[in-house]
């Protein structure tokens, strides 16, 4: 079995909400909240959601999507912004873009609801966020899977779904590390395919580890 | 004096296997940096009340951590409590007419509890405004003041919340149990929700025997459609509103509605208004109006594991802790959109939320209707309140904090 020269270190993450001081109650407001904004506001409402919810796998996508559902009450609007996938953008300033787009076209498009009360307000966070170490590494597939299998949903979402702004590219920790570590290209590829809307957290790391365990027969 | 309080062992083992052994294996890592680093939590009573029931549940989890954190509670004579009493009340929004004499006793038992009190720890948490004005006792230096506040500050009387803005933002940090509740200050705010704790006598699994005795002992037929809300006699909770919704779903489904609360016996506004709500039932016979002993851990936890939907039809709420306690009991919960409710029940996802008598009603009739879509509702409320509302949640909020402040993020 192969051995990394580098090893993987598991760590973990906690996430501290801070309450900011913009909110929107009408569609013409989240507008302007999402072009003004913090980054850890983007962040906090869109990824950082998606790990706090991982339990839900129906129609349930980032805060401004379900806000627009539930309190401004525009289902399409609410359908184009749940389609954002975080996996698509490597930067905050991208998806940022993108959200502002598809709220300003459609307050474009429909001026009458632009202005419209919501049932209730939506309050723009921020996300601080802490890493610790677990003081866990892996240098072989064996290793590897084993810290993945003890990992909080905390860690697993740091390492699986957080790490793609971190690395600044369309994959995650897991993956980027059995194609460079392990040289396992076509795992990693598979790993990175993994569905994490329509899976949870939990069921997205029983899919993991089964594909680890398949490369493990086949060797 | 301050009291030192010394609270019973509570296993991290008992949690790891409710929970997994990774989120407590999260903790550990989160804490240990911050072993021998000394915490302080300060409120203003030993018993009763929310704050003190998690206190209580989260100094022995701090200690099986081997965390060095403390509880102490400032001491107050009855002209104290009554004044902030008439503060806290105020501060919900209630009319109150200010005095210089009220704020004069608050800073003089705060003054006396400065020179009682150790308040040297590196982190110092203070809860709610009573101690709020400790904060003059922060000595020169690198230790950490934050402010946990538990009510709702949204709608404040302003010259209460004037006199304490003046100590709150020399805090490092507020929290709050909602955004709602977060004001103007020039310190950082955080969200910070209450917790339960799932082996508290209140949330723990419950033999079916035992429920079983104290539905008889309230002569709730188990066989029949069991709707129930647990709060105390207030009407803040609007107890009226949930027997016109009740007589709504009436119309449609056998029901029996369970009213449950402390005891009104020492609450002369609370007997006024169980009153009105015997008034209301009518002599129903399906409606059960129940005063329970103000502490009654195991009726309650049977009275909701035997619901077949919990309703919390409050007109205000601080953050509305039974809906948690309903949902970690995979019951579907019908809520109103108040305080921190929303937090809790995300509509159609983890609950149903409501904004009037109508509306409560037709989320009932949709699920009674709708069983498995309540099943599911109760699935991922249990879920929501595992990831989010625990015990451990909240520890572990408290130490990330703690290190955030530590490492100056």
């Amino acid at each position: 079995m192969n051995n990394a020269e580098t090893p993987f270190e598991f760590v973990t993450v906690s996430y501290l909400t801070r309450i900011g001081n913009q909110s929107a109650g009408t569609l013409a407001e989240l507008l302007t909240g999402l072009e003004h904004c913090s980054d850890a506001s983007i962040f906090h409402h869109t990824f950082q959601t998606l790990g706090s919810h991982h339990f839900l796998t129906e129609g349930f996508s980032n805060d401004f999507a379900q806000w627009v559902l539930a309190d401004a009450n525009r289902d399409d609007l609410a359908e184009q912004l749940a389609a954002l996938d975080v996996r698509d953008y490597v930067s905050i300033a991208a998806l940022r873009g993108d959200l502002c787009r598809v709220v300003g076209e459609y307050c474009k498009a429909f001026p009458h609801f632009a202005g419209q009360s919501a049932l209730e307000r939506f309050y723009f966070c921020e996300s601080t966020e802490v890493t610790v170490p677990l003081g866990r590494s892996a240098r072989t597939l064996d290793e590897f899977r084993d810290g993945i299998a003890h990992l909080s949903h905390a860690g697993f979402y740091f390492h699986f779904i957080s790490s793609r702004l971190r690395l600044r590219l369309q994959t995650n920790d897991f993956s980027h590390w059995l194609a460079d570590g392990l040289g396992l290209r076509t795992l990693a590829d598979s790993v990175n395919r993994i569905d994490i809307y329509t899976n949870t957290l939990d069921s997205s790391r029983e899919k993991l580890l089964r594909l680890i365990d398949r490369e493990r027969r086949r060797v | 004096m301050s009291e030192i309080l010394t609270l019973n062992r509570i296993p991290l083992q008992d949690y790891a296997e409710l929970l997994g052994e990774g989120e407590i294996e999260e903790l550990r890592a989160l804490a240990k940096p911050l072993r021998g680093r000394s915490m302080e939590m300060i409120n203003s009573t030993a018993v009763g009340g929310g704050v003190a029931e998690i206190l209580t549940r989260l100094l022995p989890l701090a200690e099986e951590l081997e965390l060095a954190m403390q509880w102490n509670v400032m001491t107050g004579g009855e002209d104290f409590f009554e004044v902030t009493k008439s503060f806290h009340n105020a501060l919900h929004g209630a009319p109150y007419h200010a005095s210089q004499r009220d704020f004069d006793i608050f800073l003089a038992y705060n003054e006396r509890n400065r020179t009682k009190l150790p308040l040297d720890a590196e982190f110092v948490v203070i809860h709610d405004p009573q101690p709020a004005a400790l904060i003059e006792a922060r000595a020169p230096g690198s230790n950490h003041w934050v402010w946990r506040c538990h009510i709702d500050l949204s709608h404040p009387h302003r010259a209460v919340w004037d006199f304490l803005e003046k100590f709150v933002s020399r805090y490092d940090g507020a929290m709050f149990s909602s955004p709602e509740f977060s004001k103007q200050l020039p310190i950082p705010q955080y969200l910070f929700y209450p917790a339960i704790d799932p082996l508290s006598e209140k949330n723990q699994e419950l033999d079916p025997e035992f429920i079983a005795e104290v539905l008889a002992r309230y002569q709730i037929d188990p066989q029949r459609t069991i709707l129930t809300q647990i709060s105390r006699f207030d009407r803040l909770k609007d107890p009226v509103g949930v027997i016109r919704a009740y007589r709504i779903v009436k119309r449609y489904f056998d029901c029996q509605l369970v009213l449950a609360g402390g005891s009104a016996s020492d609450d002369p506004e609370g007997a006024i208004v169980l009153k009105e709500v015997l008034r209301e039932a009518n002599n129903d016979p399906d409606i059960k109006v129940l005063e329970l002993p103000a502490w009654a851990p195991l009726e309650v936890n049977a009275l909701q594991r035997a619901s077949t939907i919990v309703i919390q039809k409050s007109l205000r709420e601080g953050f509305g802790l039974t809906v948690s306690e309903a949902l970690w009991k995979k019951k579907p919960v019908v809520a109103s959109a108040v305080g921190g409710i929303p937090v809790q029940i995300i509509h159609k996802h983890t609950g149903m939320l409501s904004h009037s008598v109508e509306g409560t009603a037709y989320q009932i009739r949709f699920l009674l209707s709708h069983p498995e879509i309540a099943a599911k509702l109760g699935e991922r409320g249990h879920q929501h309140v595992k990831e989010n509302f625990l015990i451990t949640q909240k520890l572990k909020r408290y130490l990330t904090l703690f290190l955030s402040m530590a490492r100056g993020t």
